[in-house]
């Protein structure tokens, strides 16, 4: 097995459950270096907890988790392999530092000492990760005083830091408009294919990583559906995994997922804020 | 009371000469004290400060009480108080409440101790407000070895513990062993507490460890000079204090605490203006996204 056949993650026969509920069971991903997965859910089906569990902050109720083929979990919380783009964007607004001085815990945060005699080395390298998320001009402006979108660049450049074989992104698209959230998108599309970096992006909209994602994860009720965007987006697929009838429709480029018109079943959307307005119009 | 009883410069040189061992002892703790004290803020450990120094006032006045040296008990009292709180008090609420539970036990416990304590009423009430006591050769050695314990131990783990405290989960992810570093970092506050408490008391040990680093962070929001401004401003009040306190016959601690006062006043207003005309070069209008 060559070295860039080895699986950047895989998750064998991977469960998670909080007591008797289940978030999902027998999960098998193998992720290639530079493939892009988008993981699609509604609200608990445990999408965040997947990323939790890959960092090492989750623990699985069974199975494995390796990444760049080294088990997760044990003594081994975190990887340095992993970069990992948070959730909640905003920092405590007592936080008295700088956009560089984030970037930086993001390069050498780490390590021990006080990193004196390599500050410039380290300037450099923070100056190189702002330019590569286009927030150069931000690179004094203290963090507290940024806007949702400029946030998250800064928050990829720290994500970015470690040279991460596998980026990890907790809806980074949250609280961003459709321009700022196409332009993060782009950007991480961007980097990934540049760097062979591979991208695991937990999303509410499927439509906003639509022709980059190369497979999709879909989590519900306990199970999930894992292949070709076109493959799990489909009516069959999906009304087999939520065990009741869902349309899918695909429209100028973007897919809508509703729970099929159906007099006699419950109308709850599936997707609980996943393509709200959508599912309203459309249904 | 005259003005002379405040600030009396008369004799002062000899004064100095006399008392060049609080001054020393001053700056170490202003260096120290800064450099914790910027943790403090970030951290939001005001209270446990100043829980920690109730406790070790306990420590201590049961150290005077049993003629033992009050060093030893303050020092117990707050390492006692930082391993109780640093193991109860992950989340920010649990700790409050802890805190809040645990400091007047241990003032109430301090004042049975003073009130049992048959010898001098200086020592009581300096435990509480500090005094210039004037620390003998040995009193510095101690409180110079602990303070390079402190030290050492903040240079080799400021990264880490930076990174732990602005950015928890991102920190975990990347390997830094967040959750063991905050009881490390309790201990170091808790030594630092202890040292303070002698010299400027228990009840204002937060103008050493919160004023400071709060007025720096009005000013500042750079990681390299916060820690800087912070240690300059403490220094500043604990060496200013103790060099005006030195003529008068008031306790050393209004000194400081109006020194630190002062300064954070100062500080909040430029940072007011500072505020108001944006802090740092930005284009007028910043890049989308």
């Amino acid at each position: 097995m060559s070295l860039d056949a080895r699986p950047v993650l895989e998750l064998r026969d991977a469960t998670l459950a909080h007591g008797d509920r289940v978030l999902w069971h027998d999960l098998d991903l193998q992720m290639r270096p530079g493939e892009f997965i988008a993981v699609l859910g509604g609200n608990g089906s445990g999408k965040s907890s997947l990323l939790k569990a890959i960092i090492g902050q989750q623990a699985l109720t069974a199975g494995s988790v390796m990444v760049a083929g080294k088990p997760v979990g044990g003594a081994a919380r975190g990887s340095r392999a992993v970069g990992y783009v948070p959730q909640r964007i905003s920092l405590d607004p007592a936080a008295a530092l700088r956009v560089r001085d984030l970037v930086r815990l993001g390069v050498d945060g780490h390590r021990l000492g006080p990193g004196i005699f390599t500050a410039r080395r380290t300037r450099r390298r923070v100056d190189a990760l702002l330019d590569e998320v286009g927030a150069t001009a931000l690179a004094d402006a203290p963090v507290s005083q940024l806007s949702g979108g400029e946030m998250q660049r800064v928050r990829i450049a720290e994500a970015l830091a470690g040279e991460p074989e596998l980026l990890l992104c907790d809806e980074p698209l949250a609280a961003l408009d459709i321009g700022q959230s196409r332009r993060i998108v782009t950007l991480i599309d961007e980097y990934r294919r540049s760097h062979g970096t591979s991208v695991l992006f937990v999303t509410h909209d499927i439509n906003a990583v639509l022709g980059i994602a190369d497979r999709v994860l879909y989590l519900a009720g306990g199970r999930f559906r894992l292949g070709p965007p076109e493959e799990v987006l489909a009516s069959a697929t999906l009304t087999d995994l939520y065990g009741a009838p869902i349309d899918v429709f695909r429209t100028q480029g973007r897919v809508i997922i509703v729970a099929a018109a159906d007099p006699g079943a419950d109308r709850h959307d599936p997707h609980a804020g996943h393509d709200h307005e959508q599912a309203t119009e459309a249904g | 009371m005259s003005w002379r009883d405040v600030i009396d410069f008369s004799d002062y040189g000899a004064l100095v000469a006399l008392l060049h061992n609080s001054i020393i002892a001053g700056a170490v703790l202003g260096l120290v004290g800064g450099l914790v004290g910027v943790f403090v803020m970030m951290r939001d450990l005001s209270f446990a400060v100043h829980g920690t120094s109730e406790l070790s006032f306990a420590g201590a006045a049961l150290a005077l009480l049993l003629g033992v040296d009050v060093v030893i008990g303050s020092v117990i009292g707050s390492l006692a108080a930082a391993l109780i709180f640093g193991a109860l008090g992950i989340k920010a609420r649990d700790r409050s409440s802890i805190i809040g539970v645990l400091m007047p036990f241990g003032l109430g416990l301090g004042v049975l101790f003073l009130s049992l304590y048959k010898g001098r009423g200086a020592n009581k009430f300096g435990l509480l407000t500090g005094q210039i006591v004037s620390v003998d050769d040995p009193g510095l050695a101690w409180l110079t070895a602990v303070s390079v314990v402190v030290l050492l131990a903040l240079a080799i783990l400021w990264r880490p513990l930076l990174f732990a405290t602005v950015d928890p989960e991102i920190a975990a992810a990347r390997g830094v062993p967040v959750r063991a570093l905050a009881p490390v970092f309790m201990i170091l506050l808790g030594l630092t507490v202890a040292m303070s408490v002698k010299i400027i008391g228990a009840l204002l040990v937060l103008a050493l460890l919160v004023t400071p680093a709060a007025a720096a962070m009005r000013v500042t929001v750079s990681m390299l000079w916060v820690p800087v401004l912070s240690v300059i401003f403490a220094v500043t009040s604990m060496v200013g204090g103790i060099m005006l306190a030195l003529g008068g016959r008031l306790p050393i601690s209004p000194y400081i605490t109006t020194i630190s006062f002062v300064i954070y006043l100062v500080c909040r207003l430029i940072g007011r203006a500072r505020t108001r005309r944006g802090w740092a070069a930005r284009p007028a209008s910043p890049r989308p996204g």
